[in-house]
């Protein structure tokens, strides 16, 4: 492997004078012994489903259960109807990540982003940003194998999963993947990289996994949409010159010790959280039947 | 390190709602089914921890189902698995178990036809990746990353040597091995992950060895 840490993720490109993406698609063709645009193409069929899951959120979808689904509609009309507060860009990629969950609530197709409950982030942030900085398609590629570099780090020194180490590690990781990729397609440095996703990843620490009925809904979809605004605002923090006191690695390190701290019922078991609120268990209730409900 | 690959990061590309809820569940029913290696007549589905908890909301049950049937985690028909079970004579339980088990997303499942039965264990470890860590009470770690095959065969002498040489003629190289046995004498087992899937012929060579009861292959 060319890095286990974000340290060495960063130290590794800089000593190469490579992106972090360039660094990931190496290590891919070592891991693999696949060439190199093999690999590319695999990446470029993820980055069309992802435009894919974007364009039907878009165009309004519903789950089953009906908790969710229609958001990024809304939000997109509002932005074309009257002057926002937030700004059309931030909440293009908020529209863009809320469209991408409710799809995946709604049983259709999307990419993992480390994984389905985490998907809007990273997709949000890319195509919100589409209109703003006009990427190439290679562009577009590499900002997955950033995103993708930056998780696997995650993945393999804490966790991605929600029922091991809450949402923090999912959402919060998607977020911080977002971030630093969104700081190398606007030019940034592989450093920069790395305190974006310190800084959003921090700002994400301590977040459970408490879903409401069980399902990838309630809170699910609104914190991909905070996740995604986070991360384009942490990597204008980062771009801005703007450091974390605290390196990226332990952010990793304390993010990991902090879901094993959590309370199983925190951690996607639908007990504890937001599901166990009157509204929660009486939703579990209406879709499930009483037995969901009276846990 | 369990996260070799940038896809197990960027994907898979798959059905929602969950990836450890919906498509790793996926490769656990599709693993257990390449095991099997044919359509069992009934499965029974035991669930633990957050499982148990939350399968249905997760879709895990159509999921489960739909690896069993075969379906891969980005097949559509992976929603209306439960239907396309029925139609295919396909009996399935579902358990929800109470007591705790090593993984939160943890199934046994234990499936079979006229001709046999086997169970097994499998978890779901986050981001859609998946591992088999029991069959039919062998303890193993089974990733379904790299294409395997399972032996099951005596615990006699020269049992392993000659798989091994099969492959090794074949030129076939060998990336991890295990074998496990629950007695001495008795039945005894290999899991061999293999650079290359292994094609039909060197199957049906396998399947000719001294002492081997049982060959299959899983797939990526």
């Amino acid at each position: 492997m060319l890095f286990k840490h974000v340290s060495e993720l960063v130290e590794q490109a800089e000593k190469l004078d490579v992106p972090i993406s360039e660094l990931m698609i190496r290590q891919e063709v070592e891991e693999t012994g696949k060439p190199r645009e093999e690999i590319f193409a695999q990446m470029g069929h993820n980055l069309d489903i992802m435009e894919k899951s974007v364009h039907d959120g878009l165009e309004g979808v519903k789950s089953r259960s009906g908790l969710t689904g229609g958001d990024a509609v809304l939000i997109q009309k509002y932005m074309a109807e009257q002057e926002t507060l937030s700004g059309n860009l931030l909440l293009d990629v908020v529209s863009k990540a809320v469209a991408t969950n409710e799809v995946n609530a709604a049983m259709g197709t999307i990419c993992a982003t480390p994984t389905a409950g985490s998907a809007g982030c990273v997709p949000g942030v890319l195509f919100g940003l589409k209109p703003r900085l006009n990427p190439t398609r290679e562009q577009m590629v590499r900002f997955l194998f950033t995103s993708g570099a930056f998780g696997q780090v995650v993945a393999n020194n804490a966790s991605i999963s929600g029922a091991a180490g809450g949402c923090q590690a999912e959402v919060g990781s998607a977020a911080g993947m977002a971030s630093a990729a969104a700081v190398e397609m606007a030019g940034g440095t592989p450093q920069q990289s790395a305190e974006a996703m310190s800084i959003t990843l921090k700002n994400m620490l301590g977040l459970v996994c408490d879903p409401v009925a069980g399902l990838v809904e309630v809170p699910c979809v609104k914190r991909n949409a905070m996740g995604s605004s986070q991360a384009i605002v942490s990597a204008d923090l980062a771009l801005a010159g703007v450091t974390s006191t605290i390196p990226t690695d332990e952010v990793i390190g304390a993010m990991f010790r902090i879901g094993e701290s959590m309370s199983p019922a925190l951690k996607e078991t639908a007990e504890g959280g937001l599901a166990a609120t009157p509204t929660g268990r009486e939703l579990a209730k209406k879709v499930f039947g009483p037995a969901m409900g009276s846990e | 390190m369990k996260f070799r690959s940038v896809f197990d990061i960027i994907g898979p590309v798959m059905i929602g709602p969950s990836s450890s809820h919906t498509a790793g569940a996926a490769r656990i029913g599709k693993m257990a089914r390449e095991l099997f290696g044919r359509q069992p007549d009934w499965a029974k589905i035991h669930l633990y921890g957050s499982f148990a908890k939350t399968y249905q909301g997760h879709g895990t049950d159509v999921a489960l189902v739909g690896g069993i049937l075969g379906f891969s985690t980005y097949d559509e028909r992976i929603k209306d698995a439960l239907n396309l079970a029925k139609e295919a004579n396909l009996d399935i339980e579902f358990i929800e178990e109470d007591g705790s088990s090593d993984h939160p997303n943890t199934a046994r499942i234990q499936m079979g036809d006229e001709d046999g039965d086997f169970e097994l264990v499998g978890i779901s470890i986050g981001g859609g990746k998946a591992e088999i860590t029991e069959l039919n009470g062998f303890e193993l770690r089974l990733t379904g990353q790299s294409p395997a095959i399972l032996v099951m065969h005596n615990d006699r002498f020269g049992a392993i040597a000659a798989v091994t040489n099969v492959l090794a003629e074949h030129e076939i190289n060998i990336g991890h091995m295990e074998v496990a046995r629950k007695e001495e004498g008795k039945d005894a087992m290999m899991i061999i992950e293999t650079d290359e899937r292994i094609p039909d012929h060197i199957m049906d060579e396998l399947n000719k060895c001294d002492h081997i009861m049982q060959v299959v292959t899983i797939s990526e």
